[in-house]
């Protein structure tokens, strides 16, 4: 038996310890991120913290939910979030339904599906898609965060080979029973779909929540950036013209534990959906791809 | 692994045979539902997608906002022949290849080797504490850990400059060299990716029967050979396939990455055609040759990912739909 030779055993030893080290390497920067944000500014400054905090405070939070800025930012990002996944569910439940079907019963689903389909494989670019949003005068408004992404063709995909596993028999009784397509969407195949929708639905969150590029090119007015956005911008370019903080005031707090305190908040609500999050997402990895 | 059936195979037979007329009719009778139901996302698609797709014709205008699509001058391919002689972009495209390629080379044999390596661990408790811990950092935005990278890793004191300082190496300006910047962002993507990565591997893993171990185990072999042996040619379909469809992906080295963590230093050894276009189009105004350098992009992309997903079908029979 392998497992009993002195070989194995060592290895054994090493490839826990490896593993356990590679594990804790991943969380191992937050937890730092998490220690300076509650740390004090002269020990942050001075580098002093590791993975602890060092002069405990919560300064570094009363000062960021004191910021205007950044509360609206997250009022911003709590609508996006709310709304873009609303109706990204409904649309994307209402397409992958009828291209669930076969062809043969439903003529015009393969021109359909390429359709969608085609828009993963090439798009305008850029340029041209910021000139319809400021052409469709949306610029500034929480419909341009929300409706250009709103049919997320991979998410579709997912629904679709779900929805093609649901048991034809099922499909077929409701029909002779007398109801047509849309009493069977919402009374057979919503109610057997929702592990699916809550992993698609937990997937779309998360990515409104993280989204910040369109808030940074369509949102001319930094009030309107959407919480992702602003950090963006305050911490990664440097620019605390965004904030309303006045010199003598950014230069009394370490702007270092704030900047962490920001970077924890911001990565809050992806820590608490996640253990919901990893009991679906294994599940709708194999929903979209392997199939036994 | 067998994936979805081909479309037109599982068919119920007898609707094939009762009435072969009935392919040919549209049924709105019973199916205006369906129509209706893929209106709002056609309209959607059609406005957000398709229109903007008839804008690139500027990447062959000298497009100015104030003349608009018809009064702007018409020069051809103008923008794609300065696009190759202009030393910046041909850079740009350089680096987006030899960075993609590094993190597609390296995003593929760390989670092989992790998904491996955790497939040997007995405990299970251990083991999903582990998984736990390796998927999180894929669900967090760059902007998250582009703000972390930038405290970690600031020469000045940052985390890990001041663990190379305790075993004597002098600080390292990871993010302002242009070599280092490169190998940063590698590791630092799969870091990120690796622990998601390994869920397919994993599923492939727990599909292997077990009376394969069993019996190699009675004809004496020891776990290192059944590892080679048996576990790695188990995994090479799930290894073709994705691999194979990281091709597609030779064009995009992390638009999100590489934007939040670089800055004019790097420029030169950093910068892809993503955020070059970004730069060019909507920071200095050149939206047409912006527009071309992203249409040359999406053109190959396109091209790549048919492929990818073409061999993809031929080798491991793979389909996504």
């Amino acid at each position: 038996m392998y497992h009993k030779t002195t070989g194995y055993r060592i290895f054994n030893g090493f490839n826990l310890f490896f593993i356990a080290a590679v594990s804790l390497l991943c969380v191992l920067p937050l937890v730092h991120i998490l220690a300076v944000s509650f740390s004090g500014k002269a020990a942050a400054s001075a580098n002093l913290v590791t993975l602890w905090p060092i002069d405990f405070t919560v300064d570094a939070y009363t000062k960021t939910f004191g910021n205007s800025n950044f509360l609206s930012a997250l009022w911003i990002s709590v609508q996006r979030t709310v709304f873009g996944t609303l109706l990204s569910m409904v649309l994307v439940i209402l397409t992958a339904y009828p291209l669930s079907k076969e062809s043969l019963n439903f003529k015009g689903r393969s021109l359909y599906a390429w359709f969608f389909i085609f828009t993963m494989l090439f798009s305008g670019g850029l340029i041209p898609s910021y000139i319809l949003i400021q052409k469709l005068g949306l610029i500034n408004t929480l419909w341009a965060l929300i409706l250009p992404g709103a049919v997320a063709v991979w998410n579709l995909i997912l629904m679709m080979n779900f929805f093609r596993n649901v048991p034809k028999e099922l499909e077929e009784a409701a029909f002779i029973d007398g109801a047509n397509h849309i009493t069977t969407l919402f009374r057979i195949y919503l109610p057997v779909s929702m592990p699916a929708i809550a992993t698609i639905s937990l997937f779309t969150m998360v990515g409104q929540w993280n989204s910040w590029f369109d808030g940074l090119i369509y949102m001319n007015d930094a009030a309107k950036y959407p919480l992702a956005t602003l950090m963006q911008t305050i911490i990664v370019q440097q620019d605390f013209s965004n904030m309303n903080v006045d010199a003598t005031q950014l230069q009394n707090m370490s702007q270092r534990t704030v900047n962490a305190a920001q970077i924890f908040i911001g990565a809050l609500p992806i820590l608490l959906v996640y253990p919901f999050l990893q009991r679906f997402f294994v599940k709708g990895i194999v929903l979209g791809a392997v199939k036994e | 692994m067998a994936m979805e059936q081909p479309l037109t195979t599982n068919t119920p037979m007898r609707q094939a045979t009762h009435n072969p007329r009935k392919r040919t009719r549209w049924n709105f009778k019973r199916n205006w539902p369906l129509h209706l139901m893929l209106l709002p996302s056609v309209l959607l698609t059609l406005l957000f997608a398709y229109v903007p797709m008839g804008g690139i014709i500027i990447a062959f205008q000298d497009f100015k906002p104030w003349l608009g699509f018809t009064g702007s001058k018409w020069v051809g391919w103008d923008n794609f022949r300065f696009m190759f002689e202009y030393p910046d972009s041909v850079q740009v495209i350089w680096n987006t290849v030899l960075i993609a390629a590094m993190k597609i080379v390296a995003g593929l044999v760390a989670p092989v080797v992790f998904a491996i390596l955790l497939n040997e661990v007995r405990n299970s408790t251990f083991k999903r504490f582990s998984q736990t811990l390796v998927y999180l950092p894929h669900f967090l935005s760059w902007v998250v850990l582009g703000g972390i990278l930038l405290d970690m890793l600031s020469p000045e004191g940052g985390l890990i400059n001041q663990v190379l300082a305790a075993v004597g190496i002098e600080p390292i300006f990871f993010l302002g060299d242009g070599d280092w910047f490169r190998v940063t962002v590698v590791i630092s993507d799969v870091w990120k990716e690796f622990g998601f990565g390994t869920i397919v591997f994993l599923a492939a893993l727990a599909g292997i029967n077990p009376a394969l171990y069993e019996a190699s185990e009675v004809d004496g072999a020891t776990r290192l050979k059944q590892t080679l042996h048996i576990t790695l040619p188990a995994l090479v379909p799930m290894i073709i396939v994705v691999g194979t469809l990281s091709l597609g992906n030779i064009l995009n080295a992390g638009f999100d990455q590489i934007f939040n963590l670089y800055n004019p230093l790097v420029y030169d050894k950093g910068d892809i055609i993503d955020t070059f276009v970004y730069r060019m189009g909507i920071l200095n105004g050149k939206m047409s040759f912006a527009t071309a350098v992203g249409l040359f992009k999406s053109f190959v992309a396109m091209f790549l990912v048919i492929t990818a997903y073409r061999m993809a079908y031929k080798i491991a029979n793979y389909r996504i739909f």
